[in-house]
């Protein structure tokens, strides 16, 4: 091993340390946690994980987690595609401007909207329904998928949209069975983002529900039961939200830093 | 197969991009459009496949006014300058898609893209996609696209400019035959004037949104109508300069005349523009009847393949000089031109023809 690699693993392993720790933990009782300073749990245990795959109110939290961020994925981007595609292809009055407002979404805390969100909700009936979290968190991921979606689509020449038309393609189907193909590293990134976001969102999501949609994360909140804090329960909690990000972003993995650089190259 | 414009005009924000066009293109040979970029030639030609909308005019394709029809109902083809293929699909489904859009039966299609294929080469790349395969590969998918559509009109929208200079060469010589007897409207738009005669035919001049000219190629080469026409059909540009005319004798600055003939001398007394070729202006030789001397002020040269160019100043305005062979000259040295007078274009100073021709 020689000197350059030194730090890049210093780097990783400080990168790494507190997953290995959560990891690490969700193996050991809340007694060996609490009694001191272990490197490895003394005492393998799955008791973490059995509980939570057996108690409905554990896995039901990802369960609900799951299903909004699926709806909010899929409505984000279906709404944006059409938004990006006329950003990207159309010049209009005030496009411009309407393009950087949609970005400033996005620098709003989310606390701002809970309140309206809540009241809203509570108001047209959608409290505590998977819906209600999807909707909200529409409010913030659109805009997002709207950016990166213009981006991908911008490096599509228009040339092919008039190819495409004067080949016969309708716009519906130019739009389904060959702009899309084109830009489906976009609308992978897009998803991803989507998912990631309001997968990690935890205000909105804890505001707008009660039982029934409930997110693992406000799941993870409300643990101090009788017994104090199931620091072991937590932590095996933890690490299993940490899984679907890591699956998904498998799949995006090569267009991952086109998507923070909003799609531009 | 004809397709007509008549009065075709096209406006964006109020402003005119194209002037009122009417043309009558005919199958049988490459109509060219050749005019420098942002003449309009991209602008004209979306406008005859429908995907710009006109602002005044008619379009008919074969005496069926197609004006308000959409490019997908017009029937026509078109080629890009870049190398539009669909990327997700094979070179095979690239050159099927117009087919299998319109509802042809599998086994047609397949013939007739393997019909195009073989004329373009592509048998051995059919089941490969469109980044897997050289630039010109692309191209001429492209182009197998449009032929295997067999559509009224086929517009090449400088189809051979991102090509290197030996596969340009290469695809040029094909197209002719590549359209031949297929009967379609072939509407080629280049900015590059060699072109435009080595593909003959008839050709469109443009500029600045305008037809300045239209006619059999090698017909308006020799006479260009106007100014403008002189300009376009010409690389390196046409030499203009003020001269003046009085009786049979012509002048040009201090010093240079020369005694005209024919009909130029027929012309009234006053100022014109004189337009020479730059191959009309020799690096050598020596004074005649039909040969001025005009000594230059070199300024820059260029050696391009076997031609040489010489850039010189003579008065106020800038000239060239274009001869086959290597000619050197050294920069700032005055060196001694010859002038064709048999190769010289009168205009008026509106930029009409007034005559053209011997000396």
């Amino acid at each position: 091993m020689t000197k350059r690699h030194i730090i890049p693993i210093v780097y990783i392993i400080f990168l790494l340390l507190p997953i290995y720790w959560l990891i690490a933990m969700s193996f050991k009782t809340t007694g060996e946690i609490l009694s001191g300073f272990s490197l490895f749990p003394q005492t393998w245990t799955f008791d973490n994980y059995r509980t939570i795959f057996t108690d409905p109110t554990w896995y039901g939290g990802y369960i609900n987690s799951i299903i909004y961020v699926s709806i909010n994925s899929v409505i984000s981007v279906a709404v944006a595609l059409p938004a990006a595609y006329a950003f990207s292809r159309y010049r209009f009055l005030g496009d411009k401007q309407l393009f950087f407002w949609l970005l400033t979404n996005r620098m709003a805390p989310a606390a701002v909207f809970a309140l309206p969100f809540f009241q809203l909700y509570s108001a047209v009936g959608l409290f505590d329904t998977h819906l209600a979290v999807a909707l909200a968190h529409c409010l913030f991921n659109i805009p997002l998928a709207v950016w990166i979606l213009e981006g991908f689509m911008g490096g599509v020449p228009k040339e092919l949209d008039e190819t495409a038309y004067v080949d016969g393609y309708s716009f519906p189907r130019f739009f389904v069975t060959i702009f899309l193909p084109t830009v489906k590293a976009g609308v992978g990134v897009t998803a991803f983002f989507c998912f990631m976001f309001s997968w990690v969102e935890l205000l909105l999501a804890k505001t707008l529900t009660a039982i029934a949609a409930k997110p693992i994360a406000a799941t993870m909140t409300k643990t101090a039961s009788s017994a104090g804090y199931e620091l072991g329960l937590l932590a095996a909690a933890g690490t299993l939200t940490i899984i679907p990000g890591a699956i998904v972003i498998y799949f995006v993995r090569n267009y991952i830093a086109r998507g923070f650089a909003l799609g531009r190259v | 197969m004809t397709l007509e414009l008549h009065d075709v005009s096209k406006q964006v924000a109020s402003v005119t991009h194209i002037k009122p066009t009417t043309l009558s293109l005919k199958a049988g040979h490459f109509n060219v459009l050749l005019g420098e970029t942002g003449a309009g030639k991209t602008s004209l030609i979306k406008m005859m496949a429908g995907l710009d909308p006109i602002a005044s005019g008619q379009i008919s394709i074969n005496g069926t006014d197609v004006t308000k029809l959409s490019p997908q109902q017009r029937n026509v083809s078109l080629v890009h300058q870049f190398f539009v293929n669909y990327p997700h699909m094979t070179v095979f489904e690239n050159i099927a898609s117009p087919l299998k859009v319109a509802g042809m039966a599998k086994s047609e299609i397949a013939d007739r893209v393997h019909d195009a294929a073989k004329i373009l080469q592509l048998v051995p790349m059919l089941d490969r996609r469109p980044h897997e395969l050289s630039g010109g590969q692309q191209q001429r998918t492209a182009l197998a696209r449009a032929i295997a559509k067999e559509s009224s009109a086929v517009f090449l929208d400088e189809p051979l400019a991102n090509l290197d200079y030996k596969l340009r060469e290469e695809l040029r010589e094909q197209l002719p035959e590549l359209f031949a007897g297929r009967g379609a409207v072939v509407v080629y738009a280049t900015s590059e004037p060699e072109e435009a005669l080595l593909l003959s035919g008839h050709t469109a001049l443009m500029n600045d949104g305008r037809v300045t000219q239209f006619g059999p190629t090698a017909e308006i080469y020799r006479n260009p109508a106007n100014l403008d026409s002189a300009r376009v059909f010409s690389d390196p540009p046409i030499n203009t300069a003020t001269v003046t005319k009085t009786g049979k004798t012509v002048r040009i600055g201090e010093g240079v005349k020369w005694t005209l003939s024919g009909e130029p001398a027929g012309l009234a007394d006053g100022d014109y523009i004189v337009g020479v070729r730059p191959i009309h202006v020799h690096p050598a030789g020596k004074a005649g009847k039909t040969r001025v001397a005009l000594p230059g002020t070199v300024q820059v040269t260029e050696l391009s393949g076997s031609d040489s160019s010489a850039h010189f100043r003579f008065g106020d305005e800038s000239w060239v000089s274009l001869a086959s062979g290597v000619h050197s000259f050294d920069i700032g040295e005055v060196h001694t031109f010859y002038l064709d007078t048999s190769n010289c274009f009168y205009f008026t100073q509106d930029g009409v023809l007034a005559a053209k021709g011997a000396g």
